[in-house]
C-alpha cells in the first residue's frame, strides 16, 4: 500500500533531488521534487504529500527549518525528514524541536532510508486504517463523507445541511443504493442532536405486527411471548433521530399509528394504556415514488404530507455520471486498505466502461463492482478487463419493465429475452415460459420477433 | 527483433557476463547480445572515491544500439548517488538503460575469501533486479523475489534469481504492451 503515499523531495541541488526521487520511485512511491523552500510550500498547498525530505541548507532566504515550519502549518499530519550534509547536534535538536520526524545525514545508508520510509508508511497505513475502521464502527458520517461534485447532489447536500439543526421531518427519496441512510446519518450528525441516538428501522424487513411492536414497544402480556415490557425504537430514539427506511412499505394500519406519532409526538405501547411522549426527529426514506403511491391510494395522503415537510431527492447515479470517476477512486483507495491490495487507480478504458454502464443499483452497485474487480485484479491499476462482468450483466439487465408498458409489449420483451437465453431453442424457451411450442410459435409470429 | 543487451565494461570478467546473459535470457525470454562499453572513469568522484551512478547510467542510455529493447551496463566500479553511501545499481524506471555494479557483490569487498559461485549468483539477481526496473517493475514485498529491495548482500543472498508470480505477470503484461 505504498502507492497512496506521495513524497516530496526538496533540495536546491538538482542531482541530489533527482537521485533520491529516482531511488524512491524504484521503491514504488509517487515522488515529486522541488528545488526551493518556496516551491515546496506552493506544491504542498496543492497536493497532500505524506512524507517530505527537506534539505537543511538551501539558498534564497528559506532554509530547511523554515520550509518545514511553513509546511507544517498547512499540513500538520505530514512526516518531515530533514537531510543535511553536516551533522551537528544543534541543528538536529532544532529540527526535531520544530517537528521533524527524522534527521538524516547524507550520504545516507540505503538501508537507513528504506527502513525510515517503510516505518513512516507503516504508521500512516495504520492511522488510515484506524480512521476507516472507527468510522465504520461508529458510522459517524458527516456531509464531508459524501463524495460528490455533481451540481444537483450539491444542492441536495446544501439543503440537508440547512435543515440539520431543525426538528422538521425529512423525507429522503431516492433509488436503492443512492445513499439515503448516509444522508440521514449526516443530517443527524450535523445537527444539534448529534450526541443523541440515531435509530434506524427498516420498515420493509418486518411483518406488520412485528414492526408495530418494534416501533412502539409492548407491555408485559400484550401478546403471547411478551414476557416483559419492551421499549420500542421511538422511545430508544428519544432526544435523537429515528430513521424509517423503506417507509413506502408501511401497512395502512401502521400508517395511521405513525401519523399520530408525527402529530402528537406521543403513542401507546402495544397492549398499553399509558401514553408515552417522546422528542424524536423523524427522517423517512423511500425508494418508491410516494406521490405516485398516494395517487394510487396505497399511501395515506395525510401521512405523506406529514413526512414530506422537507423533501430531499437523491438523484440516481446514472443522472450524475460526473461523480463516477471521483467515487470510483474513493472506493479504490478505501478498498485497497481493506483488501490489502496495492491498487491505486483505474485505466482510461476501465473508467469508460464504468461511465457506459447504467448502474441500476447505484452507488452501492458501483462499490460492489469495484470490490469485485479489485479482488481479481493482479495489476497495479484496474483495467477494462477487470470490469468485463459489467457488460455481461448489462446484456442480461436489458430486460427491465418500465411502468407505462402494455402487457403485450411486456410479453414480447419476455419472449425475446427468453429466446436470447436459450439461444433460440424453441422447445427450451416454451418450457421456461410454461407454454406450448405451438403457442410460442404463434406469439413469435404475432409479435414479429426476429430469430 | 529487439534484443536484450549486456553492456560490458572492460574491467568485467567473462564468467560474470556469461552468468548475467544466460540468466537474463531465461527470465525475460529474450535473445541476449553483448556490446563493449567505454570506461566510466569520467564519473569518478575523487572526494568519495566512488563513481557517480547517474552519470554512468546516462552513458549507457546514450550507447543503446537501435535494436536494443534494454541495455544493462555491467561494471566492477563502486557506484553511488549523491544522497546515498552506495548503490548496487540504478535503472531508468520503465526506460531502456540500467547499470549494475559488481564491486559490493564480491566476498572480498567485506574482507572475506573469494567465493565465485556466491558472487555469480548475486550478480544474476542484481542484474535481474535492475533490468526489472526498466520493464516498469518496482520493489516487491516478497522477500525472495528478485524485485525485493536489497540494501545489503545478506538480503541479496536470501533472494532468488527469479521473479515472484505477480511480478512475473506484470513483466509479461509490460512486454506485451510495449
Amino acid at each position: 500500500m505504498k502507492l497512496h503515499w506521495q513524497i516530496l523531495v526538496v533540495d536546491d541541488e538538482e542531482v541530489m533531488c533527482e537521485s533520491l526521487a529516482a531511488w524512491l520511485r524504484e521503491d514504488g512511491y509517487t515522488v515529486d521534487t522541488a528545488s526551493s523552500g518556496r516551491e515546496a510550500v506552493t506544491k504542498a498547498a496543492h497536493r497532500d504529500y505524506a512524507i517530505y525530505f527537506i534539505d537543511l541548507k538551501m539558498p534564497g532566504g528559506m532554509d530547511g527549518i523554515e520550509t518545514m515550519m511553513q509546511i507544517r502549518k498547512q499540513r500538520p499530519d505530514a512526516s518531515i525528514i530533514i537531510i543535511t550534509a553536516y551533522a551537528t547536534v544543534d541543528t538536529a535538536i532544532t529540527a526535531m524541536k520544530e517537528g521533524a520526524q527524522e534527521y538524516i545525514v547524507k550520504p545516507c545508508n540505503p538501508e537507513e532510508i528504506s527502513l525510515l520510509v517503510s516505518r513512516i508508511v507503516k504508521v500512516k497505513n495504520l492511522q488510515r486504517e484506524n480512521s476507516i475502521l472507527r468510522k465504520k464502527l461508529s458510522r459517524q458520517y458527516v456531509f464531508h463523507d459524501i463524495v460528490s461534485k455533481n451540481a444537483r447532489m450539491q444542492q441536495v447536500l446544501t439543503l440537508a445541511q440547512d435543515v440539520a439543526s431543525l426538528r422538521s421531518t425529512v423525507l429522503i427519496q431516492g433509488e436503492s443504493g443512492t445513499g439515503k441512510e448516509l444522508v440521514a446519518r449526516a443530517i443527524h450528525n450535523s445537527g444539534d442532536r448529534a450526541s443523541q441516538p440515531f435509530v434506524a428501522v427498516s420498515c420493509a424487513a418486518l411483518a406488520e405486527t412485528l414492526l408495530e411492536s418494534e416501533l412502539f414497544g409492548y407491555e408485559k402480556g400484550a401478546f403471547t411471548g411478551a414476557a416483559q415490557q419492551k421499549r420500542g425504537k421511538f422511545e430508544m430514539a428519544d432526544g435523537g433521530t429515528i430513521f424509517l427506511d423503506e417507509s413506502g412499505d408501511i401497512s395502512p394500519k401502521l400508517q395511521v399509528d405513525l401519523l399520530r406519532v408525527l402529530q402528537d409526538r406521543a403513542f401507546y405501547r402495544v397492549g398499553g394504556s399509558e401514553e408515552v411522549r417522546v422528542d424524536v426527529r423523524v427522517i423517512a426514506a423511500t425508494h418508491v415514488n410516494l406521490q405516485q403511491a398516494v395517487a394510487e391510494g396505497k399511501f395515506r395522503d395525510d401521512l405523506f404530507y406529514r413526512l414530506n415537510v422537507i423533501e430531499v431527492r437523491i438523484p440516481p447515479l446514472r443522472e450524475r455520471k460526473d461523480d463516477i470517476p471521483m467515487l470510483a477512486r474513493h472506493f479504490i483507495e478505501r478498498l485497497a486498505h481493506e483488501l490489502g491490495k496495492d491498487i491505486s487507480d483505474l485505466s482510461e478504458g476501465a473508467l469508460r466502461s464504468l461511465l457506459d454502464y447504467n448502474w441500476p443499483g447505484n452507488v452501492r452497485e458501483l462499490e460492489n463492482a469495484i470490490e469485485r474487480a479489485m479482488v481479481t485484479c493482479r495489476a497495479r491499476q484496474l483495467g477494462e478487463d477487470d470490469f468485463a462482468f459489467l457488460t455481461q450483466s448489462t446484456a442480461a439487465a436489458q430486460f427491465a419493465i418500465p411502468a407505462g408498458m402494455t402487457i403485450e409489449e411486456m410479453e414480447k420483451l419476455l419472449i425475446v429475452a427468453t429466446l436470447d437465453r436459450t439461444m433460440g431453442n424453441i422447445k427450451e424457451s416454451a418450457r421456461v415460459l410454461g407454454i406450448d411450442r405451438s403457442t410460442l410459435y404463434e406469439k413469435i409470429k404475432r409479435y414479429n420477433i426476429q430469430r | 527483433m529487439k534484443y536484450l543487451y549486456v553492456g560490458a565494461l572492460a574491467e568485467v570478467e567473462r564468467p560474470a557476463l556469461t552468468a548475467i546473459g544466460e540468466c537474463a535470457a531465461r527470465r525475460f525470454g529474450m535473445q541476449v547480445r553483448e556490446i563493449a562499453l567505454p570506461s566510466i572513469d569520467f564519473a569518478f568522484d575523487a572526494g568519495r572515491k566512488q563513481y557517480a551512478s547517474t552519470e554512468a547510467l546516462e552513458l549507457a542510455a546514450r550507447m543503446c544500439p537501435p535494436d536494443a529493447a534494454k541495455l544493462l551496463a555491467v561494471t566492477e566500479r563502486d557506484l553511488f548517488v549523491p544522497v546515498l553511501t552506495f548503490v548496487f545499481g540504478q535503472a531508468q524506471l520503465g526506460g531502456r538503460a540500467a547499470i549494475v555494479s559488481l564491486a559490493r557483490l564480491r566476498q572480498e569487498f567485506y574482507g572475506l575469501p573469494a567465493n565465485p559461485p556466491v558472487f555469480l549468483e548475486r550478480a544474476r539477481k542484481e542484474a535481474l533486479h535492475e533490468l526489472g526496473h526498466t520493464f516498469g517493475l518496482v520493489h516487491c514485498a516478497t522477500e525472495t523475489c528478485a524485485m525485493s529491495l536489497a540494501t545489503g548482500v545478506r538480503h541479496i543472498d536470501s533472494k532468488e534469481a527469479a521473479f515472484c508470480t505477480p511480478c512475473g505477470a506484470r513483466l509479461v503484461r509490460h512486454q506485451v504492451n510495449s
